[in-house]
């Protein structure tokens, strides 16, 4: 046992089997930005699963990321559903960014009714992409979500508090966004280790 | 021509017994005068208490304590015989309520689109039960013979005359519609079954008994043809249910409305339309009800979307005081048009299109809490907006960048020296609405690192308001 076995010779003999990675299937939905679609291993946003966005605090390019998104997704006519927003969507910026207003549908609400209607609007399918803000959300909302996005074929996008990085998530891409410095990391992606440089927000554009 | 009768041996008992949850419970329907109150029907349970139609009220309360008394209301059972004629419309033109406690349906003519006989009755039948009503069924040749026949049999269909003439020989003398007196008559005379009468020469009976008697037998073999009136729909729906005991929560009604939703969609299938608005009336024992307005985009008439919005409504209200009986009316009917689908749809199966989406959310969260939202030509960032869906594609106009979020009040900045990015950009609009602004806009930098749309009042150096995050 003590013998030391060249590598080479054992792949050669083909005693060790080597695995490949296998390439995932592309995404049918890239985020937009070239940076960030390098970094993910389907190079997109997961389809038909949930996607967390761990943010510090208003202001710090949250919504920069998804603005391309969104203009792709109602460009071709997909509905996107805003759930609870914090503040109000400010059309002149939404509409600079490409964003048809005319798609958008704004829901009021707060607490369990929040995480309710996002629910049924990722299960019914008929909005191409589903926003939802939930300040306070548990492991188990996320997981319905989760499902709810799965069985609606739907993008769902929640945006959490960058405190919540610390528990565990059901969703399958975690992003954290940074305000100082402005930078964007990669918490979890499914299909792929999470590359570990984060990826600066000023490249984003 | 064929006619189907449809038979319902305790029409006012299924009346009463759809409306409560606990069908199975001993129940007892009484009439009279408060001096003699007799029991008009009873359903298993109580009769397995001893109890039967026509026993006084208080023999009856001697022999148990355990049933519930339910007044018997003529009204409620005619409501209940014309909504099941609205339901029979479905599926025959020609629906008859000539007799009591029956439904005549012409059939005919729907066999092409209800297939065979079988299946047809087969769906009846599922329909009816669903409703909550007993029911025999019977087919015949002409609509007095599937009548008589459904007083002796279920589930009969007969075809040619000559089986209906074997059918109705086998009938016994005194079922088949005949006066009392002629009857016993016939009885008398050693006559048991119609077949002994039929044999009879035609002279003979003219001469003994009234004429009536030979017209009411030529009209059972389809000799004689019969003029029934027949049922035309209302233009409206109105069904109330009495709940007979004193409700004050909103999980107790849900069962009378779950029926009240359900008869309101069979009847809008009925008459081919949908409903765009409807409403729930919650009687009180004293003082006006209290009125639900149940309103959408759209005609619809699926039942179970009608419950779950009706439901919607019905949870946000208070129920005031105890409610006695549940009204449901819908005066605006109008055309349904269902709606176009594809039929290779990749949608997987629990779709629902985005207008039941937004009737399903408004129900539950209110009706201003789904919106959409259109820009409005006004430098004033807080006019700039409307919460309402643009009709027509607007054009971004370029000039300096924007926040994506515009708080929906000002508020006071935390840091007293923000680093400033870029501005000022004054925006001075507004005199002539009274809503005059005077503002210098600064793109900020908060400690942070977050950015920031903040103002202060134009030439002054007051203290910094944020109304806005570059997000």
């Amino acid at each position: 046992m003590g013998a030391v076995v060249a590598l080479d010779a054992l792949l050669d003999q083909r005693r060790v089997w080597k695995g490949r990675p296998t390439s995932q299937p592309a995404s049918a939905q890239p985020t937009g930005h070239a940076a960030l679609d390098a970094l993910l291993p389907t190079g997109g946003w997961p389809a038909a699963a949930l996607s967390e966005i761990l943010y510090a605090a208003d202001g710090c390019g949250e919504l920069r990321l998804l603005w391309p998104t969104l203009a792709r997704l109602t460009a071709s006519g997909e509905r996107v559903a805003l759930v609870a927003p914090p503040h109000l969507p400010y059309p002149p910026a939404w509409q600079a960014a490409g964003v048809d207003l005319r798609r958008l549908a704004l829901i009021a609400a707060s607490g369990r009714e929040a995480l309710w209607a996002a629910e049924q609007c990722l299960r019914s399918g008929s909005c191409g992409a589903v926003l939802c803000w939930l300040p306070q959300a548990d492991d188990r909302a996320l997981r319905r979500l989760q499902v709810a996005a799965e069985t609606g074929q739907t993008l769902a996008f929640a945006y959490r508090p960058l405190t919540a990085a610390r528990n565990p998530s059901p969703a399958a891409l975690r992003l954290a966004v940074d305000a100082c410095p402005a930078q964007l990391r990669v918490l979890k992606c499914r299909g792929g280790l999470p590359p570990a440089a984060p990826l600066s927000l000023a490249g984003l554009g | 021509m064929r006619w189907a009768c449809v038979l319902l041996p305790q029409l006012a008992l299924d009346a009463v017994l759809r409306g409560r949850a606990d069908s199975a419970a001993a129940l007892a329907l009484v009439s009279g005068s408060p001096q003699r109150r007799v029991l008009r029907a009873v359903n298993a349970a109580a009769r397995a208490l001893g109890l039967r139609p026509g026993q006084s009220l208080s023999a009856a309360q001697a022999l148990s304590r355990d049933f519930a008394l339910v007044e018997y209301d003529q009204a409620q059972v005619e409501r209940c015989q014309r909504f099941l004629a609205a339901w029979g419309y479905r599926f025959s033109s020609q629906v008859s309520l000539d007799y009591p406690r029956v439904l005549l349906l012409e059939i005919e003519s729907s066999l092409g689109l209800f297939g065979p006989w079988p299946r047809f009755e087969a769906r009846l039948r599922e329909e009816l039960t669903s409703l909550g009503f007993r029911h025999r069924i019977v087919a015949a040749p002409n609509p007095l013979a599937a009548r008589i026949l459904a007083n002796a049999h279920d589930g009969l269909a007969v075809a040619s005359p000559e089986a209906l003439r074997e059918a109705l020989g086998r009938m016994p003398i005194e079922r088949v519609g005949l006066a009392g007196e002629v009857a016993s008559a016939l009885a008398r005379m050693g006559l048991r079954r119609l077949r002994q009468v039929l044999a009879l020469p035609r002279e003979a009976l003219a001469r003994r008994f009234p004429a009536e008697v030979l017209g009411h037998l030529d009209s059972l073999l389809g000799q004689r043809p019969l003029a029934l009136e027949f049922y035309a729909p209302p233009d409206e729906f109105d069904q109330r249910i009495e709940l007979n005991y004193e409700v004050e929560s909103h999980q107790a009604l849900l069962f009378p409305l779950r029926r009240l939703t359900a008869d309101l969609a069979a009847f809008l299938a009925g008459r081919d339309s949908g409903v765009q608005r409807f409403s729930l009336h919650l009687e009180h024992a004293e003082g006006a009800a209290s009125r639900v307005a149940v309103g959408l985009l759209s005609a619809e008439r699926e039942p179970a979307m009608l419950f779950e919005l009706a439901r919607g409504r019905l949870e946000q209200q208070q129920v005031v005081a105890p409610v006695r009986g549940l009204r449901l009316s819908a005066r605006d009917l109008p055309r349904f048009v269902p709606e176009h689908r594809q039929l290779f749809d990749q949608r997987p199966q629990q779709a629902l299109p985005w207008e039941q989406l937004r009737e399903r959310l408004r129900a539950r969260l209110g009706d201003d809490a789904v919106h959409g939202l259109c820009a409005r030509a006004d430098h004033r960032p807080e006019c700039a907006w409307q919460p309402t869906e643009a009709s027509r594609p607007t054009v971004a106009s370029g000039g300096p960048p924007r926040p994506g979020w515009l708080l929906h009040q000002p508020q006071a900045l935390g840091e007293s020296t923000p680093r400033i990015l870029a501005g000022p950009e004054r925006i001075e609009s507004g005199w002539w609405d009274g809503g005059d602004v005077r503002r210098d806009y600064y793109l900020i930098e908060m400690r942070g690192g977050q950015r920031a749309w903040a103002y202060r009042p134009a030439g002054a150096s007051g203290p910094w308001l944020l109304h806005g995050w570059f997000a």
